[in-house]
């Protein structure tokens, strides 16, 4: 049982005591950590008692525990899943080698650089999200956003302390840089641009918890696959974590939804504008954004980077264990579409440099079964209109669909059509106008919800929906 | 009829992440493209699955006749709810002689036929036996009274795991101490009320908490009160038909007891906390000891809100205060119960020690002479419409 001691400085499960120049180094990031997450975490929030889940063990069974926190209380600390005994490489050029439990030397700059730019993530969508609370729909709204954020901040420990373990100067060096960068900053921006954009209001936040942080974690599952066993273990923790902000998102956005759908029917009217809900089309456009603006997050459609850190065993693929081939996939093909003459052919390229789009086609997946569960709400209401994902090539800025123009549907089209047309596809500035109107001030009394949003179907913890989730000091 | 406890996710609030799968120590979860669903007769009901997952969707259990297989919920959009198993209208066994005794003796104020709250739940009754019991395990076991007061009280949560015990707040269990009395005869059967409302102890979890006095030569309580956690317990029940918690969130509910008499009142309120918060029904409890040390449960009684329950303690041993029973309290509380009185959605519920009936009954009696009602017509009349139970011992 790798339980956790929380009367320890910094909480973990790895005998941090043990290595006393590790703990050091650790101490002394701690501050910086905590003025990091003053200025930039949630705004406001100091003195509140939050109903928090809490890691008090990396088993499954003895995970966590629910119970109020003073947001300035809370421990975040290092949580590894267990070792898997005789854990081996699974794929690529060292497959059916004991997994490593230091850096290879020759492949230290390739895992630093994956593991920054996923410790990069996290701090990023805390400040992206940190003005939120102030128009908070509901307590039980309020509660799952801090939940999600002090998570963020636990993963960045988690990449941090990869850093500073197994990295030396250089890996000290980038966990300072991670404090150091902003999101949406023009001189130190985040790493992706994803990371970069406003989170202004409550919809764009739970489409970025259901459509980002999915693809957090194919990311954490590729690197869960990882030779580097520390790697593994700390993702594999993570996503257990992960999945918490996925239910947000999509529980949120099926929450705004249903509500549209009443307002609909009670009012035989399309048009709830009027009547202070966000419609059903501008829930499209939104969803529209977020999944173009992600699916860059997964990189070139054909990338010898991703051959690389696979043929290391570095970064695996979505659940690469379950795959019935040989894993290393040297002499097979992947198709991959290509944009041919103002249409698209699928092209067959080596499988392992097609990795990062076999990666984002296992998102696709996922996020187009969350989107029907969305319309099966809207068919309940008997209401004819389906939220669809736009085609793969739509509103791309990375890889090779970035220089076409392309309608939600796939037709290619001239780049003044798309901006001509963009408003009927993107959220524009009068749809992001009114929705942040109707974020008005913060819903706080237990059990009520903004007009905006239906309640959930339960609470959290088999606790009431009216539960005070929040206690404001 | 054979109740199983099925083990089930809800469809409708599974986002599909995979924690549970990946945490089943068993396999027994699995999934296809679109649902997520356990296997009967792979599970275990070990919860290991419950806390990782992020959506409380894991925590489903329902009691059914033939278990879902996993092709049926494969085929599902929602849980099957309301058609899981044999409705309660089955007839069911008459209770062994020595319940039934048990039972009668313990409701003789109010007589045999008196019928159950109009609003209250259908109750199962009699699943399990002497003869045919359902073994528990034990989960836990403490003492809520005072260290050096003479009142030994324990607080003995019970889990059934995978055997359905379905239960209403007010029944109660039996339970047969091992081994046999001087003349070799097994023990007689001891009921214990249930202190936990019918959704467990902890929500969702299928077990049950007693609140148990330890009584100098006791048998069944000295038995009860030193069980181990892990032990293994015989239990028949449930037992009970009348003495029901009223379901309507209108029901004004008048509770008063003495020492463990408070088991099914902590059921109630913990009933009403846990679903009817928002409840225009009251909660008064008047509840008796010798002390605040000696008071089962007062540390969390002193926490819930006002604005669910009203509470008034009465202490006979305090030093330098002047004894107080719970009828002294009914009287200082007049001008309310009189309004509640006069109320049809009030109901009257005592439990406690024999005797302690009459000093309530007088109370009562003079509180309607002030406000001019009838206790003598009223009494009657709120038996009959199943709104006053007493249940002593």
């Amino acid at each position: 049982m790798s339980s956790i001691n929380y009367a320890e400085k910094i909480p973990n499960n790895v005998n941090l005591s043990e290595d006393r120049k590790l703990q050091r180094a650790l101490e002394s990031w701690q501050p910086h950590y905590i003025d990091w997450w003053k200025e930039m975490g949630p705004e406001g929030t100091s003195t509140s008692e939050i109903y928090l889940r809490t890691a008090i063990s990396a088993e499954p069974d003895g995970w966590a525990q629910f119970g109020h926190v003073k947001m300035e209380d809370y421990r975040w600390g290092i949580f590894l899943a267990p070792p898997e005994k005789d854990r081996k490489v699974n794929f690529g050029a060292h497959k059916g080698e004991d997994a490593w439990q230091e850096v290879p030397g020759e492949y230290r700059s390739m895992l630093r650089r994956l593991i920054t730019v996923q410790g990069d993530t996290e701090p990023a969508s805390v400040e992206q999200q940190r003005l939120l609370g102030k128009c908070c729909p509901s307590l039980y709204d309020l509660r799952n956003l801090f939940q999600v954020n002090v998570e963020e901040g636990r993963h960045l420990w988690a990449m941090v302390y990869l850093l500073h373990a197994h990295f030396g100067k250089d890996g000290r060096e980038e966990a300072e840089e991670m404090l150091a960068r902003r999101s949406g900053d023009a001189d130190k921006p985040r790493i992706l641009g994803a990371f970069n954009e406003k989170t202004a209001d409550w919809l764009a936040f739970f489409m970025f918890t259901f459509i980002t942080d999915r693809d957090g974690k194919y990311q954490l599952c590729a690197l869960a696959e990882s030779g580097f066993d520390p790697l593994s273990r700390s993702c594999r923790f993570m996503l257990t974590e992960e999945a918490h902000h996925m239910f947000v998102g999509e529980s949120g956005v099926g929450r705004i939804i249903e509500r549209a759908c009443q307002v609909m029917k009670e009012n035989r009217t399309e048009d709830v504008r009027k009547f202070g809900v966000i419609d059903l089309p501008t829930i499209q456009r939104y969803l529209n954004f977020h999944y173009s603006v992600t699916s860059d997050l997964y990189g070139a459609e054909v990338s010898t980077n991703a051959a690389t850190s696979y043929n290391m065993g570095l970064k695996g693929r979505y659940e690469e264990t379950k795959i019935g081939d040989d894993h290393q996939l040297e002499h097979t093909t992947y198709s991959v579409l290509h944009p041919v003459n103002g249409g698209f052919q699928a092209v067959e390229v080596p499988a392992l440099n097609a990795l990062n789009e076999r990666l984002r086609l296992d998102w696709a997946e996922d996020v187009a079964k969350g989107v029907e569960r969305w319309n099966k709400i809207i068919a309940k209401h008997g209401i004819d209109f389906k939220l669809t994902l736009p085609h793969l090539a739509f509103n791309r800025a990375i890889g090779h669909f970035s220089d076409i123009a392309v309608d939600p549907s796939g037709k290619v089209i001239s780049t003044e059509e798309f901006a001509r047309r963009r408003d009927e596809w993107l959220p524009s500035e009068s749809d992001l106008a009114y929705v942040l109107s109707l974020m008005g001030g913060a819903v706080t009394q237990p059990g009520k919800f903004a007009n905006w949003i239906a309640p959930p179907a339960r609470g959290i913890n088999n606790q009431p929906v009216d539960f005070d989730y929040v206690r404001f000091a | 009829m054979e109740l199983k406890r099925q083990h089930l996710i809800d469809p409708v609030v599974c986002i599909r992440c995979n924690t549970c799968e990946e945490a089943c120590p068993v396999d027994a979860i699995t999934h296809d493209g679109t649902n997520y669903v356990v296997s009967y007769d792979k599970c275990t009901g070990c919860r290991t699955c419950v806390s990782p997952c992020p959506t409380g969707a894991i925590d489903n259990w329902l009691l059914v006749d033939q278990p879902w297989s996993i092709d049926d919920q494969f085929g599902w959009e929602e849980l099957p709810l309301g058609q899981t198993g044999p409705g309660p209208a089955e007839p069911a066994p008459l209770p062994p002689g020595e319940v039934s005794d048990l039972l009668a003796a313990a409701t003789a104020t109010t007589g045999p036929s008196v019928p159950p709250p109009a609003s209250a739940a259908k109750p199962y009754f009699n699943l399990y036996s002497r003869d045919t019991p359902v073994t528990a395990r034990v989960a836990g076991n403490m003492r809520i009274t005072g260290e050096g007061t003479d009142s030994d009280i324990h607080h003995v949560v019970l889990d059934f795991s995978h055997n359905a015990f379905p239960f209403l707040e007010g029944q109660s269990i039996g339970i047969v101490p091992p081994g046999t009395d001087a003349k070799g005869r097994a023990h007689n059967i001891r009921l214990y009320s249930i202190a936990s409302p019918r959704e467990g102890e902890r929500s969702g979890c299928n077990n049950l908490a007693l609140t148990v006095k330890r009584v100098a030569g006791g048998v069944g309580s000295n038995y009860v009160c030193d069980l181990k956690k892990g032990d293994e317990v015989r239990v028949a029940g449930p037992f009970g038909q009348a003495f029901l918690m009223p379901d309507a969130p209108n029901a004004n509910i008048i509770m008063i007891c003495t020492g463990t008499g408070s088991a099914p009142f902590r059921a109630f309120t913990e009933r009403r906390r846990r679903n009817a918060q928002d409840a225009s029904g009251k909660l008064m409890l008047f509840f008796g000891a010798r002390t605040p040390e000696e008071l089962p449960y007062f540390g969390p009684l002193m926490k819930l809100p006002k604005s669910l329950i009203d509470v008034n303690l009465a202490f006979s041993r305090v030093p330098d205060r002047p004894k107080q029973y719970v009828q002294d309290k009914i009287r200082e509380r007049s001008d309310d119960l009189a309004a509640l009185l006069a109320s049809a959605d009030t109901h009257v519920f005592i439990c406690g020690l024999k005797g302690m009936e009459q000093g309530c009954d007088e109370a009562f009696a003079d509180i309607c002479r002030l406000h001019g009602l009838d206790w003598a017509d009223l009494r009657p009349r709120m038996r009959e419409e199943g709104r006053y139970h007493v249940e002593t011992y």
